[in-house]
């Protein structure tokens, strides 16, 4: 797979994701946000961080990148996007996700392992995942509490766009296992057509053998496998 | 010149940690009639213009656009003179 990752001023998981894109074997490059040409990917990854210092919102500034454009221009071609964190909340302001990051209900920056469970295969990210996959993935933000109207969810629910959510060990999903305060535990949604996907957890710092855990490998591979059949 | 005072808050169904924790300290500071909290954002623009209309208009624009999140957040604004919000 070609895989472009795009790096925002204050993007700081740009080379984690390049990296572990090329530890599973892809051509990654990482593209500057005023750059205008995605240099014709399979797969473009919007990193984690905190793009324009976070100001006025997470995420909010980073839409008037130059590269935006092309993102979305790529979006609309059915081209594969994935927004890891500060990504996933790009993505809700640009509009290619639906709902919105709030605040932490516990107002902390969380860093820490977490469980996460499959909640739909459906996607290129998940393909071949089997449903009920209780995945250790890192989290670590402040704004990553999704927030979104009962209509919203109710079309999520509805279209399966729900595709991670927060739970224990087991995979039981509850409120006691919800980090930071996300509406029905979701950690990942993707759009209605399958080729976007937002996602809190950071796959790309549980990729590979140096760390402890390699669930976020199974999202890379998922990918190699369905580009392969396609 | 025109000066637009624009506040951005989250809607009332969007529940607003920051604003708790205020009224949680608030209380702990004793005091206790102060039963919500709600914290939001104030923003000003000055506008190399004095035609309130088209101010109005282009503030309104500005909002939609980038300055709220129509999802979570609602705002409003007044426009007042550069003379005048400075006194």
């Amino acid at each position: 797979m070609r895989v472009s990752v795009i790096t925002f001023p204050g993007s700081n998981c740009d080379h984690d994701a390049q990296e572990a894109f090329a530890y599973y074997g892809h051509k990654s490059r990482l593209i500057w946000h005023k750059d205008r040409d995605l240099q014709n990917p399979d797969l473009v990854v919007l990193p984690g961080g905190f793009s324009y210092g976070d100001y006025l919102r997470c995420g909010a500034l980073a839409r008037f990148s130059p590269i935006v454009e092309e993102v979305m221009a790529f979006a609309k071609k059915g081209g594969l996007i994935l927004g890891i964190c500060n990504g996933f909340q790009i993505l809700t302001e640009c509009g290619l996700l639906p709902g919105t990051l709030l605040r932490n209900i516990g107002l902390d920056f969380i860093c820490q392992h977490q469980y996460i469970r499959v909640e739909d295969n459906n996607t290129a990210f998940t393909h071949q995942i089997p449903e009920g996959t209780v995945m250790d993935i890192p989290i670590a933000h402040k704004e990553g509490n999704y927030f979104c109207s009962d209509e919203i969810l109710k079309e999520l629910q509805d279209n399966h766009q729900i595709v991670f959510r927060y739970c224990d060990k087991q995979g039981n999903i509850n409120a006691e296992y919800n980090p930071n305060g996300s509406r029905e535990n979701i950690a990942g949604i993707c759009n209605r057509t399958r080729n976007i996907l937002g996602m809190m957890p950071h796959p790309e710092r549980a990729a590979t053998p140096y760390v402890t855990s390699n669930d976020g490998g199974k999202i890379f591979a998922a990918l190699e496998e369905y580009f392969n059949l396609n | 010149m025109l000066v637009a005072k624009i506040f951005v808050c989250l809607k009332p169904n969007v529940l607003d940690p920051q604003g708790k924790a205020v009224c949680n300290s608030l209380q702990q500071l004793g005091y206790t009639n102060v039963i919500e909290a709600r914290v939001s954002k104030y923003i000003e623009l000055t506008f190399d213009s004095d035609n309130e209309e088209s101010i109005w208009k282009e503030t309104d624009k500005i909002c939609q656009e980038l300055l709220a999140n129509p999802n979570t957040e609602h705002y409003w604004f007044t426009l007042e003179n550069k003379e005048e919000s400075q006194s």
